[in-house]
């Protein structure tokens, strides 16, 4: 294990982490709402606003799954170290951890089932960049319209489509961070 | 600070209802099941509600806590002592002032702001759990969206009293898929469930959480011919003149004389140093003079 994956906690923790969910709380329930989440210092490629969110949800109970240029040695090894997490594949990741790309098809990751909707994967997408503009969002949580700079338009449609089922996004840069349930309504 | 972890809760407990809380937000209307923790407080006194603010509070929040209204009962007092001790979070009694509001029974008359959130405290989080009391089958129907029943007990509401005789914990349905129960608020405040604040609401006993993001569809349950309808005393307050507030109807003596209040003890005592007085406030001043 490399020293790097030993490094890069929250340096409070009770504290960070309760900042830390407001952040992900208030971008969840507001849909294109971008919020700032920091103090994790994790191993490149992943992003700081990334690392706040693994560190402030995972835990043992919690299987994540890597996927593109987040599956390396250190990143497994800095989450195992710092959560306790086990790393799985797709199908059975509760949390995964990609670029857009390296997360397809989405059709691999639990959706929940017609009694517990609740047991799906949440995504944790890294972007480039998150702007309020691009694709419309309506929905829970968004009083008129919102903006939100999404990869593609078609998956998150098909994705609202299976409501009550469905995943759950985050979207991630630097200490940015936004969100989308399954109950926004994304258009062009 | 104090020997406790921040909010009283270890870490890894605090993780799991924070995962609750998103998947609740996820899929409005929906009850998470979480493992809910002994709380140093009885079942019945908001332990669930306790779980969601300890999740939820960050040391900047400033908690409001009331009960039926009031900040003064001994639930409000006791919960926001215990935050006090463990959190060392600011408290306060002014609904304005506070960033979150943890309620038992009642949304406070003030419309809330988009930067603040209610946390509920919820005894039966099932609202068809009086109808079918085995949970295997109401998770059925709610993954069936079968909730002809609830329909039939508002029918049989109608067929015996002539009207919805349901007054408080009134069903409502949200986003046009799940059936919930908004815990035991009166229905008055069912039509205020539509709001800019986001709202949490905990069972603790029933280990549920479920939630509302804001501006969320709240529809309450109804007919075309027996439309909803947001029921109050047919009264002004007593004590600020208010026409437009839940009022709590208080006996003054074994003569049957009463007098009504407004439940939320904020707003009416705002209403009151603002100069508004209601019939009975004047004779209250002499007496205490």
């Amino acid at each position: 294990m490399q020293v790097q994956a030993l490094e890069g906690a929250f340096a409070n923790a009770p504290i960070e982490n309760a900042v830390a969910f407001r952040a992900a709380m208030n971008a969840l329930a507001r849909p294109g709402q971008i919020e700032k989440i920091s103090g994790a210092k994790p191993p490149a490629p992943l992003s700081v606003a990334a690392g706040s969110l693994i560190l402030m949800l995972c835990d043992a109970e919690t299987p994540v799954s890597l996927s593109g240029p987040f599956e390396t040695a250190v990143i497994r090894d800095w989450i195992i170290f710092h959560t306790g997490a086990p790393i799985v594949t797709p199908d059975k990741a509760v949390f995964a951890i990609g670029t857009w790309q390296s997360l397809a098809p989405l059709s691999q990751f639990a959706i929940g089932t017609a009694q517990y909707p609740d047991r799906s994967a949440t995504l944790i997408v890294e972007c480039d960049e998150l702007k309020p503009q691009g694709a419309t969002l309506t929905g829970p949580g968004i009083k008129d319209a919102a903006q939100l700079s999404l990869p593609e338009t078609q998956s998150f449609q098909d994705n609202a489509k299976l409501f009550p089922l469905g995943l759950d996004f985050f979207f991630t840069t630097g200490t940015q961070v936004a969100a989308l349930p399954r109950t926004t309504k994304v258009d062009h | 600070m104090t020997d406790y972890n921040f909010a009283y809760l270890d870490e890894q407990t605090k993780r799991m209802i924070r995962r609750a809380i998103l998947k609740g937000l996820a899929i409005p209307g929906y009850q998470v099941p979480f493992a809910s923790r002994e709380m140093p407080m009885p079942y019945g006194w908001g332990t669930g509600g306790v779980q969601v603010s300890a999740a939820t509070l960050t040391p900047d929040d400033t908690l409001k806590v009331i009960d039926q209204g009031a900040d003064d009962t001994t639930n409000a007092v006791s919960i926001r002592k215990f935050f006090e001790v463990t959190a060392g979070v600011a408290t306060t009694e002014n609904t304005t002032e506070a960033s979150v509001i943890q309620t038992r029974h009642r949304i406070p008359e003030a419309e809330l702001r988009d930067d603040q959130i209610l946390v509920y405290q919820v005894p039966i989080p099932e609202p068809l759990r009086f109808l079918e009391p085995r949970e295997t089958e109401t998770r059925k129907m709610h993954a069936l969206e079968e909730y002809g029943l609830m329909h039939v007990k508002l029918y049989e509401d109608i067929s015996q009293h002539g009207a919805i005789a349901t007054s408080y914990a009134y069903p409502v349905k949200v986003e046009g898929r799940y059936v919930m129960d908004p815990s035991p608020i009166p229905k008055f405040d069912n039509p205020k469930l539509e709001m800019s604040a986001i709202q949490l609401f905990g069972a603790g006993r029933e280990q549920r959480i479920y939630a509302l993001p804001p501006y969320t569809k709240v529809e309450s349950l109804d007919f075309e011919d027996y439309p909803f309808e947001a029921t109050k005393a047919d009264h002004a307050c007593d004590m600020c003149g208010a026409e437009n507030s839940y009022l709590d109807e208080v006996i003054m003596d074994d003569q049957g004389s009463r007098m009504f209040v407004c439940s939320d003890t904020d707003f009416c005592a705002g209403r009151q140093q603002a100069g508004h007085l209601g019939a009975l406030a004047a004779v209250n001043a002499e007496d205490a003079a």
